[in-house]
């Protein structure tokens, strides 16, 4: 409970900081409708030569755009922000007034920074998931949008893990910034279905950068064509991982011994 | 012209040393780099496969050899001006630059050269592992090689006289970043990079046939291929000329419009 109200603190805080920036809301909402536009431009031309890609149809594929825009709007607006300002606090030696807080270290690292004009993003998703379900018509029971729910979360909690183990590796390592760029370039690698890369691509998005848990999984499962293990799987590597994170963290804190003062 | 020997010589001695300093960061920024083209090449080539082998007349080996070729000819074309002109206003750079009684283009063009020279052996391996991996197979038409020089030459010219001059925005607002996204975005459709330009409908044909990006990737690509004829080929020559001319003129009136409103900011 006390977490709860720490998290919404934090949030107020942020809404109100960023409120000061309001022109930004129209950048990035201009940045994401001409992304939105690219995609579909993209589909279209697809779609204008086959009928499937790699056994996708074209609103199953209009699903995993959406899903990419939900996830890249939650993954810009809460998690690299945070992780972002965390690693300017290791360099500046400003960590230490973190750790020097009564709350758990990780929790307030996730949540010290929040840049809430990128939700545009998932509000963006609303239209296209609509878009999809209506073209994919009346097969979309209550399994469905329990599995996708449940992956979409599973995902979540993935690439919270995956950044969160990257980012503690700055404690031993201080320019780690360069690394995210890695993940940034390959999270595009997400807006198709994994099936149709190479097999050494799609062992690097599976298990290296697990973008494939992020957005292929979760609209397979609006579709219908996860398959019980798949999904079971996902959620159990979102378990460990975030087991592993947590005690990647830990680790990382007992090695940190701040910079400079 | 003997001068500018000269100040390309030392500029390009500072540049290349400049970033040999940032090894890691240029590995991963080549790396970052090649992920769109390769998805790219993925997709079309899934589509080719699914078509019985070819798709508008590319067959599956054209189009991994067409991407493999994109992704090399956008990269020595490739420019960062807008960025790094943005921040040289921002943080009071300018200043210093603007006392050089050398044109500040030609520090920048050298920066680039550099870094594509630094870029090259990565660049090699990264081709040499797609051509494997994708088991692309090309034999080049000595015609083609030989038309291909000036068309290269004429887009690198273009690229970097109409990305200067884009940068150049930097001197009326702070968010030239939105711009510039904007002219990355309509270029990934227009240059070829999203798919081979013969795959749009032909509205769109005509469209890039006008305008700057097809010009500065597609035109190259498809004379690497073997895919235009020898009328296209002046036609397109022509094309490039004249936008070498234009990006040349709106560079200067910009340039100089934009230095009459600077002011420095900083120290």
């Amino acid at each position: 409970m006390y977490y709860v109200s720490l998290v919404a603190t934090y949030f107020r805080l942020a809404v109100q900081n960023e409120l000061e920036y309001r022109i930004n809301f129209w950048f990035n909402l201009m940045q994401s409708l001409m992304e939105l536009g690219l995609a579909f431009v993209g589909l279209t031309v697809i779609f204008s030569h086959t009928d499937n890609l790699g056994g996708w149809q074209p609103a199953e594929l209009i699903a995993l755009v959406g899903v990419y825009f939900l996830m890249g709007g939650v993954v810009r607006t809460f998690i690299r922000p945070a992780m972002t300002r965390f690693f300017e606090d290791i360099r500046k030696g400003a960590l230490d007034f973190t750790l020097t807080k009564p709350v758990d270290s990780q929790v307030l690292v996730s949540i010290q920074k929040v840049e809430i004009w990128r939700l545009v993003d998932v509000f963006i998703a609303i239209p296209i998931f609509t878009l999809a379900i209506i073209r994919m018509g009346s097969h979309i029971g209550l399994v469905e949008i329990l599995t996708f729910v449940g992956s979409l979360f599973s995902g979540m909690a993935i690439i919270y893990s995956f950044l969160l183990i990257l980012s503690t590796t700055a404690f031993w390592f201080v320019r780690v910034e360069n690394i995210q760029e890695i993940f940034v370039s390959l999270w595009q690698a997400g807006r198709w279905p994994i099936g149709i890369y190479p097999f050494w691509l799609r062992v690097t998005l599976t298990f290296l950068v697990p973008v494939a848990f992020a957005t292929t999984v979760p609209a397979s499962a609006i579709s219908g064509r996860i398959t019980t293990t798949t999904f079971v799987g996902s959620v159990a590597l979102a378990a460990a991982l975030l087991l592993l994170s947590r005690w990647f963290w830990r680790l990382g804190i007992r090695f940190y011994s701040g910079a400079s003062a | 012209m003997k001068s500018y020997f000269f100040i390309y010589r030392s500029y390009m001695r500072i540049q290349l040393a400049l970033n040999l300093q940032y090894r890691v960061a240029l590995l991963i920024w080549i790396l970052s780099s090649i992920v769109g083209p390769v998805l790219y090449l993925v997709v079309w080539r899934t589509v080719a496969l699914q078509k019985g082998g070819a798709v508008a007349g590319y067959t599956v080996n054209d189009i991994v050899v067409y991407y493999i070729f994109m992704l090399l000819v956008n990269h020595a074309t490739h420019t960062w001006f807008a960025l790094a002109f943005s921040y040289r206003i921002r943080l009071g750079e300018f200043s210093s630059d603007l006392l050089k009684p050398v044109h500040p283009i030609h520090l920048d063009i050298a920066d680039n050269f550099a870094f594509k020279l630094v870029a090259l052996p990565v660049m090699g391996a990264v081709v040499a592992f797609l051509a494997w991996s994708f088991s692309a197979s090309w034999q080049p038409e000595v015609s083609a090689l030989v038309a291909f020089v000036p068309v290269f030459v004429l887009a690198l010219l273009m690229r970097l006289f109409l990305e200067w001059a884009l940068a150049m925005l930097a001197f009326w607002t702070t968010r030239v970043d939105a711009i510039s996204q904007l002219y990355f975005l309509f270029g990934l459709s227009f240059s070829g990079r999203l798919a081979p330009l013969d795959l749009f409908p032909h509205s769109v044909q005509s469209l890039a046939a006008i305008l700057p990006f097809r010009w500065m990737l597609a035109f190259p690509v498809e004379i690497l291929l073997g895919r235009v004829t020898s009328r296209e080929l002046f036609a397109g020559l022509g094309m490039q000329l004249l936008w070498v001319i234009g990006g040349f003129i709106i560079l200067q009136i910009s340039y100089r419009k934009g230095i009459r409103r600077y002011t420095a900011v900083g120290a």
